[in-house]
């Protein structure tokens, strides 16, 4: 049913990442990155294909994806939006950034716009402290946020995803 | 007296991260040094003699964890750095290892070369995709120009470092919580003894140390142990990395000698308290520590000081609260964190974690009683010191130093108390508010 595969450098990738390790499995959540880049995100049919590539079953991986917050679901929107919350940035307005948000893309907390574009979350503390409030797109940190440069943010990955190019 | 920068010093310059610019600036000549010159046992011990405590949060003395590592052993040995910084309020390895990845690499050169390691991982958040790409450039420069790899500067002693990114989990900030997840597995922590330098990763004597430690090491060869233990006091000597946030004018990391005064530290380093306005509490070691009254602020940044002042250094996450901040809402923040990040192997955690993040809402909602205050105090009783790690403890602190010490806050929120001015913000009572 699944006719996923890693391509010609992933798959080389992950055969160097296992020369890194005295064991296979010690490889798995560098792979589950290698994984996530491949297929987009771990749906179900991804952690599948890194359990056989593995020799680990699929509950293995699959309690394993679910102990990490960080790994991208099924589900995510082209951007993920992660605002830190914790107390750093709560006590420079990290909820107004959140409320701003969600009124903006009309969107609530883990849910992702019907254009399958944004999806807001809320997360904790990103070691970005002294540039609060702030927040996480994708692999790229957005700090010392103003209501405004959350509006340019937002328009500006608008524009990206219609140029055809997610970062 | 003015502290030139140590660990930071070259953190604005541009190109700081490459292997020129490090070169450029003495860089490498340090582990050099100790390969050619320094027998590993004397360096063990001129690292003792330094002082050097560990950075991460618990502040164990670097060189005498070096030398629980068994010296004759048939298996490997490993280095596994901890570069996990989720402690919220915490920021500062993220600016070495964006900005300087060859310090740390030296660091590790000189704890592999003083240990008798080969293999080092370099376990970094996940979330840190600019210091992932930092560290493994980084590595690939040192390995061209063959600090790394084998035969290092013409000795037969070989290296590797592998960086390892997470996957978004605070307690695999814990050291046998990363090491489990080093392993493959869901980063859950594991009962010590056996602690790490005799059977951690793999099962293997491992070494765990924190960015910021390991970054201290090539100074301490360079100057000596006796200039190193100069700086600051005695007991927790060197040059240290503040991380400020929060209320105050200009929040940032700032390095500066072990002991800085923390109203210093507030005042003339960081601005002030913003807006003019007054303090209130500071939480100086990350949000595990227990919070300051403004009144105990005139505190030293150092272990002892910050001990004998009823809380810790820890990470040295120093979060300042202005006047107008709400201690009930700053306490439910905090307790939301723990609850999300407890692990869940150890009942008095999992459900305590719940139970205080519940009570704390209840409260927050107008709708507590003051019989709560009492409930918390038994809840965190029942978490300290009970489990496999301390993230128990560190959530505990919190609970307990916020209400002992801004308990008329919470009072005025309770239904019941003489001091109330709550109002229910919704008329259904119980548990699950
Ligand atoms: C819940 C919890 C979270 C921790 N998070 C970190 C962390 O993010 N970074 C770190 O270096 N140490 C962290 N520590 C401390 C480590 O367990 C360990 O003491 C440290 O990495 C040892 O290195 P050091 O001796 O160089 O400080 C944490 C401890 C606990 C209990
Ligand atoms: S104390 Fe909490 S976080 Fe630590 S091992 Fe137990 S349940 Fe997990």
């Amino acid at each position: 049913m699944t006719d996923l595969a890693f391509s010609k450098d992933a798959m080389k990738e992950y055969e160097w990442m296992l020369t890194r390790y005295p064991n296979k499995e010690a490889a798995l959540l560098p792979t589950l990155r290698i994984a996530e880049r491949e297929f987009e995100n771990l749906d179900p049919a991804a952690m599948k294909y890194v359990a056989d590539l593995m020799g680990l079953s699929p509950a293995k991986v699959l309690g394993v994806v679910t102990f990490y917050t960080h790994y991208r679901r099924e589900g995510t929107g082209t951007y993920h939006l992660q605002v830190c919350s914790t107390l750093s940035c709560a006590l420079r307005g990290s909820e107004d950034v959140c409320a701003h948000l969600s009124a903006k893309l009309g969107v609530g907390l883990g849910e992702t716009t019907d254009d399958g574009l944004f999806t807001l979350s809320k997360v904790e503390c990103l070691a970005s402290c002294d540039t609060a409030p702030m927040l996480q797109c994708n692999d790229d940190y957005h700090e010392g946020l103003t209501l405004e440069d959350v509006d340019h943010l937002i328009d500006r990955l608008r524009e990206e995803a219609k140029a055809g190019g997610a970062a | 007296m003015s502290f030139e920068p140590i660990l930071t010093k070259y953190r604005h310059e541009k190109d700081s991260h490459t292997i020129d610019f490090y070169r450029g600036h003495g860089g490498y000549e340090q582990a050099k040094k100790a390969i050619h010159d320094w027998a590993p046992d004397d360096l063990i011990e001129e690292v003792k003699k330094s002082n050097l405590r560990g950075r991460g949060g618990a502040g164990f003395p670097t060189g005498v964890k070096w030398s629980f590592v068994p010296k004759q052993t048939d298996k490997p040995k490993y280095l596994a750095v901890n570069a996990d910084e989720s402690e919220p309020g915490t920021f500062k390895d993220r600016v070495i290892m964006e900005t300087d990845p060859h310090l740390l690499l030296e660091g590790i050169m000189i704890s592999c070369w003083a240990v008798g390691i080969n293999t080092a991982y370099i376990y970094i958040r996940g979330e840190m995709v600019h210091g992932y790409n930092q560290l493994v450039s980084a590595c690939k420069e040192a390995y061209a120009a063959g600090f790394l790899g084998k035969g290092i500067f013409g000795s037969d002693f070989e290296l590797d470092v592998t960086v390892h990114r997470g996957a978004g989990a605070y307690i695999c900030g814990e050291e046998t919580g990363m090491l489990t997840s080093l392993e493959g597995e869901r980063g859950q922590p594991k009962l010590k003894p056996p602690f790490p330098a005799i059977e951690g990763l793999f099962g293997c004597p491992t070494v765990v140390n924190n960015v910021e430690t390991l970054a201290n090491l090539p100074f301490i060869l360079e100057k000596g142990a006796d200039h190193f233990r100069s700086i600051g006091p005695e007991k927790s000597p060197g040059p240290k990395l503040f991380c400020v946030s929060g209320h105050v004018e200009k929040p940032g990391t700032y390095e500066l000698p072990m002991g800085v005064n923390l109203l210093t530290l507030i005042n003339e380093h960081c601005g002030g308290v913003w807006k003019g306005r007054k303090l209130k509490a500071v939480i100086p070691g990350g949000s595990s520590a227990h919070v300051l009254h403004a009144d105990e602020c005139d505190v030293n940044m150092d272990i002892e000081s910050l001990a004998a002042g009823g809380s810790m250094l820890g990470s040295a996450g120093v979060i300042v609260m202005d006047e107008t901040t709400d201690m009930v809402d700053a306490l439910l923040n905090i307790m939301k964190f723990y609850h999300h990040e407890s692990c869940g192997q150890c009942t008095p955690c999992r459900e305590g974690t719940g139970w205080l993040e519940k009570i704390v809402h209840r409260l927050h909602q107008g709708r507590g009683r003051k019989e709560d205050l009492d409930v918390v105090f038994d809840v965190c009783d029942r978490m300290i010191g009970k489990t496999i790690c301390v993230l128990a403890d560190a959530a505990a602190f919190p609970a307990m130093s916020f209400i002992d010490k801004f308990r008329d806050e919470f009072l005025a929120k309770c239904t019941n108390s003489d001091r109330s001015t709550a109002q229910a913000t919704s008329g259904a009572g119980g548990v699950n508010v």
